[in-house]
């Protein structure tokens, strides 16, 4: 008997252990909850909120930032497609129908095989086949509303003249992901907004790195004025990805995790106050 | 001259055999079938008594699993020890061989009972899915209950006639019948990875989840041999730590050295299998997460980079347990011959390689910080740590702790034994040779290409490295073979000489290797997300979010809890069947 107590109390402690070890030694990343559908009245929409429409959707339910990014290499980027497009419809490759950028973009959606930049292929297709679904199937499964948005964010971040119309008799409901950062680090419970900019420059830490607000951080530039120099666009850019442009003095070490955290709106709180300190 | 009771065993076992055959004819598509998909709401998802759904199938999936992987398991290797003890005519393996199948026999009926649990709590608390799934594969469904009997009529026979079926011919019958078994057994691990992986990659329906008959596409769905492979790897690993408890549970609860002596012995024996099935599955486990994503870089990048990333640092420290627990309860196991004292030096090397692995292993990339310990740090990412984090310094980690396993195997080997072939030294210095290549091969593709290329030839070298590592053992093992064949035994092997903390060792492989299969279990099934059937069937139950990491943690760890007290029961109860109790005077006398 003294033997057995031994050995269950023995595994009992080595369960424990991992299970405080998968409590307490990792952060508790509580994953977004399923996709939900919310109506957006089209018509009463500016192409800037459609663009920022767009903009929602490829970095939350489209998920092309899975692998539309600089750190993996498995697809490619897309921030200049206004350089390569004509290129590539006169690629001998090409095998779709596209005669414009729009038509193209919608076309590597759609059916991404009909052109796959190379070194982007399936393994052993000879980059004649796209790894990429058809975002219209599937998880993915966007409208042709959806669609569009991608498009006119696409144009937009690449720099080309927005030439879509936002429909009106497509359809007049999308779905859009509930407004839900990817983490919310600490216990993994999801948790309220945050009520001021103050308030998400202390949780998130800014200050360790930059001297903003109260804090002294020393690593960063230094933020105080910042809306001297720099206007909403480029610091909400240096949010989002703060390696697109280095201060001059500064390396490139700030993580691009902080916009994963914020709801879309505290992203605009943050960007208005950082402007504001001039 | 066939005696009578042969001529009906051989009936039997033809009528086993034709059941086995028999879902091979579902291959075929049935005409005019077509089952849709329903479109549900979370009001769709039955509420009873309280019970939160997904725990209760969560619990009963695994406890279920857990049992189904340890009898689909013993029967593979105790087919195979078995048959080393008719090569060898070493009448100890033919025992130990039983006692395993002993062992195996009362976990048999508790895994029939959780099985019957997890289909009536499914068809409970998920009907439309039920409804849906049994619509696609009511042919295989029907046949899988069918095999059930011819599993069990084997199972029986094989166990029951044991002693019956000894010698000559008779044990040729015997050994048939454990292979029939295993067929059986085999067949209906496949038929139920074929409903679970088509969860994962539905194949056979079209694009809105309507099945239109075509019942092996559904079967054969992309991840099912992956799945399969890796499954039938994991099994005989895990089933080796469970009876490798047993044997530590029995060797701490002998009363005499001739027991001590055999149980030490099987339990070197259970690890040895246990060891030797965890060496490659690794490699499964690649295979596998490749053709992941293969079908579909979303759920490949969701498994590995997204939500479930952080989860394989638990399964690095769990591997890490595994391989210091095994190695250990080797080194401890050369005390058994005076012959190791030679190789006792090397052990203190081997063990910093492995716990240094370790270490690399469960190094995370990015941290969750205090404002203060960003300060102290400098940033997200340690300056040396950092890059310890990421996979080409986890994959090295890895390939350089199985191989100095093995090197712990080759010595352990070793110990009782002096080589008398003319060429030792040269044999010796190729398998040093052989050692130094390959751990130069694996630190330059996981160095140089690991942080030195592009990301492509990042992953892609974890190929040749898995590869040097495989050809390594192999080769080694070869030489070794022929290096000590008919080597001079030096200081004999004393069973039963080994401290009683060695066995903790094995009571430690089993809880890691349970406690890691659960938390495989949970990714596996996890990575649906909030899907029933990936992209054709939605889950719209109020449970259809992803857990944080620890939630599941403790729902496997209660999983284990109770499998294990199972266990214990089960060891209990095989050991109650053997004991024999005369009270004087209760009984008539004649």
């Amino acid at each position: 008997m003294t033997q057995f107590l031994k050995i269950a109390g023995f595994s009992l402690l080595v369960i424990s252990l991992f299970a405080t070890y998968s409590n307490l030694g990792i952060p508790q990343i509580k994953p977004a909850p399923p996709p939900s559908q919310e109506s957006v009245d089209l018509s009463s929409m500016d192409m800037d909120s459609f663009i920022s429409l767009g903009e929602k959707i490829y970095n939350t339910k489209g998920t092309c930032t899975l692998c539309h990014n600089e750190l993996g290499g498995r697809a490619p980027m897309l921030d200049n497609l206004g350089e390569v497009v004509s290129a590539r419809l006169e690629d001998a490759g090409y095998k779709g129908s596209a005669a414009n950028v729009v038509d193209y973009i919608v076309e590597s959606m759609n059916e991404p095989s009909a052109y796959v930049v190379k070194g982007f292929g399936k393994v052993g297709t000879n980059d004649q086949e796209s790894p990429m679904p058809d975002v219209r199937s599937g998880s993915i499964g966007l409208s042709e509303a959806e669609t569009l948005a991608i498009v006119a964010f696409l144009q937009d971040s690449s720099g080309l003249d927005v030439s879509i119309e936002i429909p009106s008799n497509v359809e007049e409901v999308a779905e859009v992901p509930e407004e839900v950062p990817v983490s919310t680090g600490g216990q993994g419970s999801q948790r309220a907004k945050y009520a001021s900019a103050e308030e998400i420059v202390a949780i998130l830490g800014c200050g360790a790195c930059h001297k903003i607000a109260e804090f002294e951080g020393a690593i960063g530039p230094d933020l105080r004025l910042i809306g001297q120099s720099r206007d909403a666009e480029h610091l909400r850019q240096s949010i989002l990805d703060p390696n697109a442009d280095i201060t001059e003095g500064f390396v490139a070490m700030m993580p691009p995790i902080y916009g994963d955290q914020l709801f879309a709106s505290e992203l605009e709180m943050l960007v208005e106050y950082m402007a504001s300190l001039k | 001259m066939i005696s009578t009771s042969i001529k009906q065993l051989l009936i039997v076992m033809l009528v086993v055999f034709l059941l086995a055959v028999l879902p091979f004819s579902v291959a075929e598509a049935a005409e005019g079938v077509q089952v849709t998909v329903p479109e549900l709401s979370s009001s769709d998802y039955p509420v009873i008594a309280g019970v939160n759904s997904r725990v209760a199938v969560w619990l009963a999936a695994q406890l279920h699993l857990w049992f189904a992987a340890f009898v689909l398991a013993v029967p593979i290797f105790v087919f195979i020890i078995e048959s080393i003890g008719v090569w060898t005519r070493d009448q100890r393996y033919d025992e130990m061989a039983f006692e395993f199948i002993k062992v195996s026999i009362t976990a048999y009926s508790l895994t029939a009972i959780l099985g019957g649990l997890l289909a009536f709590s499914l068809f409970i608390f998920y009907p439309q899915l039920m409804t849906y799934l049994t619509g696609v594969f009511s042919e295989s469904m029907f046949y899988y209950a069918l095999l059930f009997f011819a599993e069990s009529v084997t199972l029986y026979v094989y166990y029951y006639g044991w002693h019956w079926l000894q010698g000559g011919d008779k044990k040729w019958i015997h050994l048939t019948l454990g292979l029939l078994l295993n067929a059986v057994g085999t067949l209906l691990m496949l038929l139920a990875n074929a409903w679970l992986t088509f969860m994962m990659s539905p194949n056979g329906v079209d694009t809105a989840g309507t099945f239109t008959g075509d019942t092996w596409g559904a079967i054969h769905n992309f991840l099912w041999n992956p799945i399969n492979l890796h499954r039938v790897v994991a099994n005989v690993a895990f089933g080796g730590s469970v009876v490798g408890a047993y044997a530590a549970f029995k060797f701490l609860s002998a009363s005499g050295e001739d027991e001590r002596a055999h149980y030490d012995w099987m339990g070197y024996n259970a690890n040895f299998i246990a060891i030797t099935a965890l060496l490659p599955l690794p490699f499964a486990g690649y295979y596998l997460t490749a053709e992941i994503y293969e079908y579909s870089q979303q759920m490949g990048i969701t498994l590995m980079g997204g939500v479930f990333a952080w989860l394989f640092i638990i399964q690095a420290v769990l591997i890490g347990t595994l391989f210091i627990a095994a190695n250990y309860y080797l080194w401890c196991g050369m005390g058994r011959s005076e012959g190791a004292h030679r190789y006792y030096p090397y052990i203190k090397y081997i063990a910093f390689v492995i716990v240094a692995s370790f270490l690399v292993w469960f190094t995370p990339h990015t941290l969750v910080l205090t404002n203060e310990e960003l300060k102290a740090l400098g940033g997200p990412y340690h300056k040396y740590l950092g890059p310890l984090g990421i996979m080409p310094a986890k994959n090295t980690a890895v390939n350089l702790m199985i191989l100095f396993t093995a090197v712990s195997f080759l010595i352990y080997r070793r110990s009782n034994k002096l080589p008398t072939v003319s060429w030792v030294q040269t044999g010796n210095a190729l398998q040093i040779a052989l050692f130094v290549a390959g751990i130069a091969n694996i630190l330059i593709l996981g160095i140089y290409y690991g942080y030195f290329t592009n990301t492509v030839y990042k992953v892609a070298a974890s190929i040749p490295q898995v590869l040097t590592t495989l050809v390594v053992i192999v080769i080694s093992t070869v030489i070794d073979s022929f290096l000590y064949k008919g080597a001079e035994e030096v200081a004999p092997l004393r069973w039963g000489r080994v401290p009683d903390r060695s066995q903790y060792a094995l009571f430690l492989l089993a809880v890691a290797f349970t406690w890691l299969m659960g938390l495989m279990g949970y990714i596996r099934s996890g990575i649906r997300q909030h899907w029933h059937v990936t992209d054709v069937f939605r889950d719209n139950s109020v449970d259809a979010f992803t857990p944080t990491l620890g939630y599941a943690a403790n729902v496997v760890s209660i999983g284990v809890v109770i499998f294990m007290a199972m266990v214990v029961f089960v060891f209990w109860i095989s050991q109650v069947s053997s004991k024999k109790s005369y009270p004087e005077g209760y009984w008539k006398t004649a």
